[in-house]
């Protein structure tokens, strides 16, 4: 009876003090780990690249080698998507945007470009199509959904199956600007969320057809002729492939870009980066327009 | 002093778990309704074109409406019976044994994380529906063959409970009376359980509903309306995986309203399902 409110006492009195002092330590920490996730986010110190998803696994390899030879920088690179890029750099969030399809006249009134590389877009089909080539008009027939059998164009008689991607993706963007031209991609289109999905499913089904980076298309897929050139990096170069579209950075117009950013973009167009580009499968930038 | 202090902690945390809930759904709405407003709750809930990118932009959702509805019946076409017929397996037909390893096997379907599901319907039954039925394989029947292995363990586990919870004395009673094994169990436990297996039921049916990495891996998120079970389809959870990476602006606010669409439907199952579960065992009927 005597012992036990004691005992409780000196208890409390021994972990009351230690509680709310791991409590607050807790909250300190929270509170540093917020404030240094806001600090990433601004520019204090660091470089935000932000934008094209497509860009993102390029851009992530370049920047890692540019932190190795220059000790102390930071650059966060963050795939959001095209239009993400683009708005962030629009209104300063972001001090660099990544974009993997062109810029739109608004756009471009209110952001500087340059082209870090340039991708090409391949028509797939499964190694068991016999079709060979296709016309850029035949392929918006197929997507658009007004062919609709392989026979139509000497193939086998068996239903086509469109595979794509879904709305906002640069890919998607790209393949609307180069082949649909607004023409809407058919409603029986499977949709798949990125280009390793597209291709799997391609090489299961002997009636698909989809399109995916040319870095990314393998033995497991044939890529088609376009209006009867192969697609290749040689002929992406000569221009005579016409399934292109550029990688972007982008920056406010006029903008006093810092020593980091500028750092950043001549490591990327010297011969360093662009060796790097082209070892990842793509085709060599140009130069700002 | 001690005892107050674990228990404001307690509070917070309980607390806690309203406050997000609160915030969750403050989000979404807040998120999603001034687009529907922007287009019209009708124009959104029955138009047939979703083109969230065009010019103009379309956001019509009936066509993954209509995708969550096949997919969410065809899983329970699957589900059910199946689920109903092991839960009475269980109960009644089961050596106890055998039971007791059942149940945690079935509870381990539960645990399997639903990409694993999305895979299996993606690499092996997918090209089975193809070589065998036609179309594209990746289709709302794949879907909702898959779905319905994982939809059930919560069918299982409450009709499970609810067939247990049958007194006794109604089972002995009907023994008593000459019914035959077969006959307790469609005349007297089923009926009896009946509040309780429908609310495993619609649970099921809300998990077939919410599920979307197993389903944009399965269905093949196209945005036709589907007219038959071996066409592909979208569903309302799909739609928002497969897009909100790349969403921005009125395509963002869009995939939330779809997201408020979800949550209303979800609410009105697990209202029903709660309203189920609390309903007595003996209220409806004795044997």
């Amino acid at each position: 009876m005597h012992i036990t409110p004691d005992c409780r006492n000196r208890r409390a009195a021994d972990s009351q003090p230690r509680r709310p002092r791991a409590l607050w330590r807790c909250l300190v920490y929270l509170g540093l780990a917020l404030a240094l996730a806001a600090c990433g986010a601004g520019d204090a110190g660091g470089l935000t690249v932000t934008g094209s998803t497509s860009v993102t696994p390029f851009a992530e390899q370049l920047a890692e080698h540019y932190q190795k030879q220059h000790a102390g920088t930071s650059i966060n690179i963050q795939g959001l998507g095209s239009a993400a890029g683009i708005r962030a750099a629009i209104d300063g969030v972001a001090e660099i945007g990544m974009s993997s399809r062109e810029l739109q006249p608004e756009e471009s009134a209110k952001l500087d470009e340059i082209v870090i590389a340039r991708d090409a877009l391949a028509v797939i089909v499964n190694p068991l199509n016999p079709i060979a080539g296709l016309s850029r008009e035949q392929i918006q027939g197929i997507f658009s959904g007004q062919i609709g059998s392989w026979d139509a164009l000497g193939g086998p008689s068996a239903p086509i199956t469109i595979v794509s991607r879904e709305a906002g993706s640069g890919t998607f963007g790209a393949f609307d600007e180069l082949v649909m031209k607004g023409k809407p991609i058919s409603t029986r289109a499977l949709r798949q969320g990125s280009n390793g999905a597209i291709r799997q499913i391609v090489a299961e089904d002997p009636n698909a057809i989809g399109y995916i980076s040319l870095g990314i298309a393998d033995s497991t897929v044939k890529a088609v002729q376009i209006d009867s050139v192969v697609p290749s990096v040689a002929h992406v170069e000569a221009g005579t492939y016409k399934l292109v579209r550029p990688f972007l950075f982008v920056w406010r117009k006029g903008a006093q870009l810092s020593p980091l950013a500028q750092g950043f973009i001549a490591y990327v167009m010297g011969p360093e980066g662009q060796v790097e580009l082209t070892k990842a499968g793509l085709v060599k930038g140009t130069a700002a327009k | 002093m001690r005892e107050r202090i674990i228990g404001a902690l307690l509070l917070i945390t309980a607390l806690g778990a309203l406050i997000a809930l609160g915030l969750i759904t403050y989000f979404i709405f807040q998120a999603g309704l001034p687009l529907i407003a922007k287009v019209g709750i009708w124009q959104f809930l029955s138009g047939t074109s979703w083109n969230p990118t065009g010019k103009p932009p379309q956001f019509g959702i009936l066509p993954m409406i209509i995708g969550s509805l096949w997919l969410t019946f065809g899983s329970l076409v699957i589900g059910v019976p199946l689920g109903l017929a092991v839960a009475i397996f269980m109960v009644e037909l089961a050596p106890p044994n055998l039971a007791t390893i059942m149940r945690p096997a079935i509870q381990l379907l539960a645990g399997i994380p639903s990409v694993i599901y999305g895979f299996i319907g993606l690499t092996l039954l997918a090209p089975l529906v193809r070589s065998t039925l036609g179309g594209p394989g990746l289709s709302v029947l794949t879907g909702a063959i898959i779905l319905g292995f994982m939809i059930l363990p919560s069918i299982i586990a409450i009709s499970e409970d609810a067939m247990r919870a049958v007194p006794s004395a109604i089972r002995e009673g009907a023994v008593a009376l000459g019914s035959s094994h077969w006959q307790v169990i469609t005349g007297v436990i089923l009926p009896t359980a009946r509040s309780g297996i429908i609310a495993g039921v619609i649970l099921g049916m809300g998990r077939a509903l919410g599920e979307t990495m197993a389903v944009i891996m399965m269905i093949g998120n196209s945005l036709d309306i589907p007219a038959s079970p071996l066409q592909p389809a979208t569903t309302l959870t799909s739609n928002i995986g497969l897009e909100l990476a790349y969403a921005s602006g009125d395509h963002r606010s869009a995939l939330f309203a779809t997201g408020v669409v979800l949550f209303v439907f979800i609410m009105i199952l697990n209202a029903l399902a709660t309203s189920f579960v609390r309903r007595p065992v003996l209220s409806r009927r004795g044997a």
